[in-house]
């Protein structure tokens, strides 16, 4: 595969499960600066999509390149290291630990196993988390566990635990299910804040928030892209009213 | 100091707790116990340094092994091997066919020290050989099973059958082993009985520092980053795969540090009770080690020593009335803490402990010391001030 400009660049990836493919020959580029949203019915493959990126899928074939890097034969850990974070679509964060751990363990220093023995948490890693606490709405919520976080505000942490990482390229899978109304205007201004500087693939069903959000929006439908291009077109596609927005 | 007392001690908290751990073992046992109990509560204090490895690697790494008596038992055996040498010298066994190998060699018609005993004559390398063999050894089984991601109930059944495989081995290999009875007769340490009645308070005080010294490294490493790293994978492991750590090296390096602490623990079992043998290695240890962790509480490091004596004692006492009893009775105990106290003895004293020390602390004599000590350092504020 040629590089490209992009910061992601995704060329005929495909991924077959014993024959199924759930991904299939997909291509997608995702600028600096953008924020792009992929929505599309249950089962199209859009889940799949990040698992290929973030290395917890294997692809069978095709190329996944980041800043001209290729991805599909890095391993979890070493994809992360060359800028990749991602949100699962549950939120995943340490409960038996309190919201400022969960960003001390998160901060991307002493990733080592004797680099975390001597790792010490300093006046910089300090300020870094209560800037990022600040940032998802948490910095009166450091000390609490975080099990006793609400719905949403575990989803802020999770987002949290990844911006500490500074990562270039940032997916977030289902960020406002289960949130209020409230919480939903607060992460649409959340995310809209920080995909400066760095590029931004979301998954979502609530179209309401993709409005908002969306610079471009991504239609999958059994593993392929329907179609492609802002809101307006894509609403207006006669395919994708068929298969999604029709229903 | 800080950091000392912070992360060492475990804060006000933990000092106390360390602090009456160690009267107890250093001071209130030795001049309670005749020298006959104190050898027992020697011997109880090796399993802590497997429950202490446990509390690591299962309490906080989320990973059960069922298989710590094989690093116990592999820490036991490499003390032993060097004790055997030189208690087989050509003069003690003169009598044999071939004099100067051990006795149960001699049995199964060795005429030759194997080449793996050899080095064993040396008291440095015994020493390297003690940290060393169990931590390669766990090195091996982690690596092979981490990195390919087995976890959970596969990873228990796999080092139970490991403790299986070694025990069956030990037993076969008689004349390179010992075989089923072990290796015994074990009499000096460099020159130095370790059986008359000096040397058993010498080896059970140094026993007892051992173990707050494996302590105090299991704090530092829990205090660290890596152990919250611990918690989280335990919690998440996903999660921290893809915040940008391998988990499997997190996993592999609580592995080893587990079986060198407890083949320490194997190594001081020998010296205090002067041989070592293969029903110390198989799965029923093994899993004994495991059921003292979770009666002392598998997340307290101090919890999980009391948590060894209290059992131990138990099985002694019950084992001399009713034999055929306590292995039921072991049984009980271990679903009745699963059920109804998983915290163990730690977590009842974190609930109930207030119980007990308010009312202490509230009693007159107490009471009348503290206002006394109060009233003295006013009266010495006021000389100052004056």
């Amino acid at each position: 595969m040629s590089n490209t400009d992009f910061t992601l660049a995704i060329e005929d990836l495909t991924v077959s499960f014993d024959g199924f493919k759930a991904v299939d020959s997909l291509n997608l580029y995702l600028d600096k600066d953008e924020l792009r949203v992929v929505i599309g019915p249950n089962g199209a493959g859009k889940t799949t999509v990040l698992d290929l990126i973030c290395g917890k899928t294997k692809s069978t074939s095709g190329s996944i390149k980041f800043k001209n890097k290729e991805l599909t034969k890095l391993a979890e850990h070493e994809i992360v290291h060359a800028g990749v974070g991602r949100k699962f679509q549950t939120p995943s964060i340490y409960e038996n630990l309190s919201v400022y751990d969960n960003l001390e363990v998160s901060f991307p220093r002493g990733r080592s196993v004797f680099g975390s023995l001597a790792f010490k948490c300093d006046e910089e890693v300090d300020s870094r988390i209560r800037e990022v606490a600040k940032d998802i709405f948490l910095e009166e919520f450091l000390e609490m566990e975080s099990a006793l976080l609400s719905h949403g505000q575990k989803q802020w942490l999770e987002i949290g635990m990844l911006l500490i990482q500074e990562p270039e390229l940032l997916m977030l899978d289902e960020p406002v299910a289960g949130m209020s109304v409230k919480e939903r205007e607060l992460t649409a201004e959340l995310l809209n804040r920080i995909c400066m500087g760095r590029s931004v693939l979301v998954i979502e069903h609530d179209m309401e928030f993709v409005e908002k959000i969306a610079h471009k929006v991504t239609v999958l439908h059994q593993g392929k892209i329907l179609a492609e291009g802002d809101m307006q077109t894509v609403q207006n596609d006669p395919n994708v009213i068929e298969v999604y927005l029709g229903h | 100091m800080n950091f000392v007392f912070d992360r060492l001690l475990g804060g006000k908290n933990g000092a106390i707790g360390l602090a009456v751990l160690a009267a107890l073992i250093l001071i209130v046992l030795p001049l309670a116990l005749d020298l006959f109990r104190l050898n027992l509560v020697g011997k109880y204090l090796t399993y802590a340094f497997a429950a202490v490895s446990l509390v690591l690697l299962w309490g906080y790494g989320g990973i059960l092994s069922l298989g710590q008596g094989v690093f116990f038992g592999l820490g036991g055996y490499c003390m032993a091997m060097f004790l055997k040498l030189e208690a087989s010298d050509p003069e003690a066994t003169k009598i044999q066919s071939t004099p100067g190998i051990p006795d149960f060699m001699d049995w199964n018609q060795l005429t030759q020290l194997p080449w793996f005993w050899e080095p064993f004559e040396s008291f440095g390398f015994t020493l390297l050989a003690v940290i060393l063999v169990p931590s390669i050894f766990a090195f091996i089984i982690g690596y092979s099973m981490f990195k390919r991601r087995v976890g959970g109930v596969y990873f228990a059944i796999i080092t139970q059958i490991i403790a299986l495989i070694l025990t069956v081995l030990i037993v076969g290999q008689q004349g390179y082993t010992g075989g089923i009875n072990g290796i015994t007769d074990l009499k000096t340490l460099n020159g130095w009985d370790i059986r008359d009645d000096s040397s058993k308070y010498i080896l059970y005080f140094i026993n007892a520092f051992l173990l707050f010294g494996v302590i105090l490294l299991c704090r530092f490493i829990l205090t660290s980053k890596f152990g919250r790293l611990l918690l989280a994978m335990r919690d998440k492991e996903d999660r921290v795969r893809f915040s940008g750590y391998d988990v499997s090296n997190f996993k592999i390096f609580i592995f080893c540090i587990s079986a060198m602490i407890s083949a320490i623990g194997g190594a001081m079992f020998t010296l205090q009770v002067g041989f070592m043998s293969p029903s110390f290695v198989g799965i029923v240890p093994s899993i004994e080690m495991v059921i003292f962790a979770a009666v002392g509480g598998r997340m307290s490091l101090i919890g999980v020593v009391y948590g060894t004596l209290v059992v131990n004692f138990g099985k002694t006492m019950f084992s001399e009335t009713f034999p055929e009893l306590w292995l039921y009775l072991m049984g009980a105990l271990f679903i009745a803490v699963v059920m109804y106290f998983p915290n163990g003895l730690a977590g009842l004293w974190e609930k109930y402990g207030d119980k007990i020390v308010v009312p202490i602390k509230n009693m007159k004599i107490i009471s009348s010391i503290k206002l006394m000590i109060e009233s003295k350092r006013l009266a010495k504020a006021k000389a100052s001030n004056e």
